[in-house]
């Protein structure tokens, strides 16, 4: 029997896309449920603040009114459950006091969304304001606590050689890098830079309805949710259930991007509503809400310093940072900055010291936004690294490959114990470098700057570490064991040959617009040569598809994606035995191709599928003692995680005058090992490039001095549509994985990860001739006008 | 959505719409409701009665009527953008419309909605304004005009009464040339304007016979910049003497700071958009 590890390859036209397209998708508010009550709930307007008193009776008086919850009713559910509970957790309601703007005082359930939002403003709530923490470095002085119960505001501290409590503990790097800038060769460059808050924006709004039935004593739960297992676990957890009695469907979601990788009160308390009332329960965010309901992104602030030679040998890195956690812990919250630690050297042999601080702040709490502390370390590793090459007058690409992991070194162990799969990282700058002509795009900013235009290159190089993962790093905090699932992180895969010969695939993680539909279909038919349109794929129903935790980090593919992998083995070898007694040959003998299994060296007589299957579900005609049916289950745990990397470049004109940035150019060569479907591949980078100079452009969290966001509508808060951006130039080099059988590692991050520091090292290029080192992000046209002013003052 | 609760009613005529609005003081008229639709949804304005004005036949036309343009209450952006009669003689609405929202909102919202809105980062207003337009609002007393100039009163606010509809803006076809350009908050001319300028200029015998210079996004309301107006009528039109009517552009301005620009960086920018809407109108005149 033969089996390919090869790539497959196909542009395929997406399964999914009709359905999407023309209005059939399905999402959670789709769905109505008879007898459905409508929550809404009364928000906080202020940062900090005690509650004296909630005054819910002329609400609980109107018609159609018909409960209202505060803390007291929900108290004994315990708080919002994290993986890593240090911090403060969220209560499900406020208790007491008020930590953050947006924060849930009481929930209105109500025949209809206006009355109870009606309701909602009928609620009267007194508030003895306190003083709130907003900015994260005042948080980080500790001259005031946020929480009185904590000690302080600095809940938690990562360092890259002495992570997790000792699990790893490796030489300190200080005194090592400490020597080099002693030498009196060595160049030292230091930054401070932002790296701002950032709001999630999912085209679909977080939206959940629960059903409880107490026939089955069971909930019924439809979430637009990107991890439908883990939510099953947590609710189970929380109301005392087995896991497995709370059914959790996650139909359509209409994206996600790690927002939708969490547990919300909203979700916990519309399942206690529907229990009390004995009808289902549906609470929809709705925009304004989400900017301060749902977790926020990234929030980081940093100083870099890079050591190196003139010739541009890197001899040490360190960065010391904070990082925002918002008010409260939710479900990774305090890990997201371990994600960045674990590429903390990126794709470097060098020395790096990094340590970033947790503290906790009046504002709603951050968690994974795609790339989730990855971006964070990327954009300061690279930055840096500009920094330095041009404090010693060498070009950027050139630093970069004389300090990169050789592709004979792998698997490297790189600064944080951690061993890279597979790389190949001067390939992908060559490549990018070819694309571009890059001596003749220097030619080029050479005469626009001889011109007094102020034209610039940026440059990035960049590892993620994704596809998670192997199930060690639930000993470590990054697992799901608080939502009642001390499990890993182990993808899933069933692959069902039906009785007409047809395939039903059902997976574990499900797509908030990945194209899973499409991408699985495309590798049951690559091992088993069953036709494309005759594969459909399931997902997101936690009775029907086996665990598979969910969709983030990048990991589908490389970890479910493997699991159904297999499980095509499986079934190829029971398909193998039937083809082997039909055909009359041995079993070895035996090859896969499209429209079934044939004799090898006969690839014209193929078996179909509906032939085997026929033998399969009656064994009375196939082999004796074969066991009925045709389908398989597998389980994939991978031994590591996978590293994509990649190189990315950006040609930009900064308009003097205005500050108005224009993106002249924007290439990207990345590497996600072996690629499904190109297309698909391409579809996410444009995605992950998109969010990544939206954050380097325009979009910002920002709040004023007493906490009040105030970009918490899309009047305020933008985010780039397709005419804000260049069209991408996209080229690849292929460095499969061997951490599983297909040799792919992720593709959904990468973009996002390579591009927030490639624009503004860009910008700063443009800008380098005038003097000026940084610009932080967003680089709106004020921003980048202010700094030329201050250049030129 | 989730508004308060209102009253909505959908005349069939001009007439009704109007006796709707005399005999509710709460009323609000609704057209595209590319504006009205979101701050209700946000609970930030809750009309007693929403008169939706949309199946009103007669008002959804561009016309040319010899010495002006009538652009009807129910012009949507895209078609005064995409109009071959505004391009012809009112270039810088073209643009102003060209540039408001994104293709979705220029579908649905309309040109009238824009310049009775009032928004102080429009992009129409500012065009109407340098076109010296004129805007007609009808009521059961009967029509009255309206100069563009004494048009926009304050932030969010028109002279417009609460039982008036502007049924139509008429552009003059006064000839000249006119631009609109601006900074918008996405950068280029993506978005809400940072900061903008429409100019409109006619000349004759090699001088600035006429001039209108608007700004938007710097001020409590879109406004005729009258310094740059005063400096570059007369004049010459050419560098020199845009750079000066530039230098004027917010005499008698009150600049505001917002989240996209402190008053300095405002001020600032709205030189460089009259400087640059006054030299493209110039090569347009």
């Amino acid at each position: 029997m033969t089996t390919t590890t090869s790539a497959l390859g196909g542009v395929v036209r997406r399964k999914e896309d009709p359905a999407l397209i023309q209005g059939h998708g399905v999402y959670v508010d789709d769905l109505k449920l008879s007898g459905e009550l409508q929550a809404a709930f009364v928000r906080s307007p202020l940062a900090r603040a005690d509650i004296s008193s909630i005054d819910t009776a002329e609400a609980a008086a109107m018609d159609g009114v018909v409960a209202i919850y505060t803390a007291d009713d929900v108290r004994h559910l315990g708080d919002l459950l994290a993986q890593v509970p240090v911090g403060k957790l969220r209560p499900l309601l406020a208790d007491g006091r008020v930590n953050h703007v947006g924060e849930a005082v009481a929930m209105v359930v109500a025949e209809t969304r206006a009355i109870a939002q009606d309701a909602v403003d009928a609620i009267l709530v007194d508030y003895e304001p306190l003083t709130p923490v907003v900015d994260m470095m005042e948080a980080a002085s500790d001259r005031t606590k946020v929480h009185d119960d904590l000690d302080s505001n600095i809940v938690f501290s990562w360092a890259a050689h002495d992570w997790w409590g000792g699990v790893i503990d490796l030489p300190d790097p200080r005194p090592g890098i400490e020597a080099a800038k002693q030498r009196d060769d060595s160049v030292v460059v230091s930054l401070e830079m932002k790296n701002q808050r950032l709001i999630p924006v999912a085209i679909e709004p977080r939206s959940v309805v629960a059903s409880w039935n107490p026939g089955y004593a069971r909930f019924e739960v439809y979430s637009s949710s990107q991890i439908p297992h883990a939510l099953a676990g947590a609710l189970g957890k929380t109301f005392g259930l087995a896991s497995n009695a709370v059914h959790v469907v996650a139909p359509e979601v209409g994206g996600g991007f790690g927002a939708k990788l969490n547990v919300y009160c909203d979700e916990v308390l519309v399942c206690f509503a529907s229990q009390q009332l004995g009808r289902p329960v549906r609470f929809t965010e709705t925009r304004r809400e989400s900017a301060v309901s749902t977790i926020q992104g990234r929030g980081w602030v940093a100083t870099t310093t890079m050591v190196g030679t003139r010739d541009g040998e890197i001899l040490g890195y360190e960065l010391e940072g904070v990082a925002d956690m918002g008010a409260y812990t939710q479900n990774f919250t305090v890990v997201i900055p371990l994600l960045g630690l674990w590429v903390s050297a990126g794709q470097y042999d060098i020395p790096t010291y990094w340590k970033v601080d947790c503290v906790v702040t009046n504002k709603p709490t951050t968690d994974a936004y795609r790339g989730a502390g990855r971006p964070e370390a990327l954009y300061y590793l690279e930055r840096t690294i500009d920094a330095f090459a041009r404090e010693i007058g060498m070009d950027p690409t050139e630093v970069r490959k004389k300090n990169y992991w050789q592709s004979d070194q792998f698997p490297a162990t790189n600064n944080t114990g951690l061993a890279i799969d597979t790389g190949d990282y001067a390939k992908a700058m060559d490549l990018l470098l070819d694309q571009a002509d890059y001596a003749a795009l220097l030619e080029e900013k050479q005469a626009a700057q001889a011109e007094g235009r102020l034209v610039g290159i940026g440059i990035s190089s960049y590892v993620e570490i994704c596809g998670f993962g192997p199930s060690v790093l639930s000993e470590i905090g990054f697992g799901w064991n608080n939502y009642g699932l001390p499990s890993s992180f182990s993808g899933s895969g069933l692959v069902r040959v039906n009785p007409d010969g047809s395939a039903t695939v059902v997976i574990g993680t499900g797509p908030s617009g990945q194209g899973h539909e499409t991408t699985w279909a495309q590798v049951v038919h690559d091992q088993l040569g069953i036709d494309y349109d005759r594969i459909m794929v399931h997902h997101g129903d936690t009775t029907e598809s086996p665990m598979g935790i969910g969709t983030f980090g990048s990991r589908s593919a490389a970890v479910d994606g493997a699991a159904t992998y297999e499980a095509c083995q499986k079934v190829k070898a029971k398909a193998a035995v039937i083809a082997a007694h039909l055909l009359e040959a041995a079993v070895e003998d035996i090859a896969f191709g499209p429209g079934g299994p044939h004799v090898v060296g006969t690839p014209g007589h193929v078996i179909g599928w509906h032939e085997i299957a026929d033998v399969a579900y009656r064994p009375h005609t196939g082999p004796d003692g074969m066991e009925a049916g045709l389908e398989a289950h597998a389980v994939f745990s991978p031994g590591n995680a996978t590293w994509p990397f990649g190189a990315h470049l950006a040609l930009v004109e900064v308009d003097r005058d205005t500050g108005d940035v224009e993106i002249l150019r924007y290439m990207a060569v990345d590497d996600c090992g072996n690629r499904i479907n190109p297309m698909i591949v391409d579809g996410q980078i444009h995605g992950g490039l998109a969010q990544g100079i939206g954050q380097a452009m325009f979009e910002e969290a920002v709040y004023d001095e007493t906490g009040n966001l105030l970009t918490g509508s899309l009047v305020d808060y933008p985010i780039p549509t397709a005419g804000d951006l260049p069209s991408f130039e996209l080229e690849h080099t292929t460095t499969p994985t061997d951490v599983n059988p297909m040799g792919v590692k992720g593709i959904g991050e990468a973009g996002t990860i390579g591009s927030a520091q490639t624009m503004v090292n860009a910008v700063v290029d443009a800008l380098a001739p005038l003097g000026v080192t940084n610009v932080d992000m967003p680089l709106r046209p004020q921003k980048v006008w202010q700094a030329i002013q201050d250049a030129q003052a | 959505m989730y508004p308060r609760e209102f009253d909505y009613v959908v005349p069939a005529s001009l007439d009704e719409a109007l006796d709707a609005l005399a005999s509710n003081p709460g009323a609000k008229v609704l057209a595209g409701g590319m504006s009205l639709l979101p701050l209700m949804k946000m609970r930030l304005f809750s009309p007693e009665m929403v008169v939706d004005i949309g199946r009103i036949p007669g008002l959804g036309d561009i016309s040319d009527n010899g010495d002006h343009l009538a652009i009807g209450a129910l012009v949507r952006h895209k078609q005064t953008a995409s109009s071959d009669l505004v391009a012809a003689h009112a270039a810088a609405l073209a643009e102003a419309a060209s540039y408001t929202g994104d293709p979705q909102v220029r579908a649905r919202g309309t040109t009238c909605g824009a310049l009775a809105h009032a928004d102080i980062a429009a992009d129409q207003p500012a065009a109407a304004l340098a076109l010296g337009s004129t805007m007609v609002a009808a009521s059961k007393a009967g029509r009255r005009e309206i100069a563009a100039a004494d048009f926009f009163v304050d932030t969010l606010t028109s002279a417009l009464n609460p039982d008036e509809i502007l049924v139509e803006v008429r552009v003059p076809k006064a000839g000249g040339g006119s631009v609109y350009d601006k900074l918008g908050r996405r950068g280029g001319h993506s978005d809400y304007a940072v900061a903008g300028a429409a100019a409109w200029v006619k000349k004759s015998n090699g001088t600035v016979e006429d001039a209108r210079v608007a700004l938007t996004g710097v001020g409590l309301k879109p406004t005729l910049a009258a310094g740059s107006m005063e400096a570059i009528i007369g004049s010459d039109g050419g560098a020199d003497a845009v750079a000066s009517a530039a230098e004027r552009a917010t005499e008698g301005v009150t600049v505001l700071e917002d989240l996209y620009g402190s008053e300095a960086y405002k001020a600032h920018l709205a030189k460089v958009y009259v400087g640059r809407a006054l030299e493209q109108a110039i090569a347009r005149a």
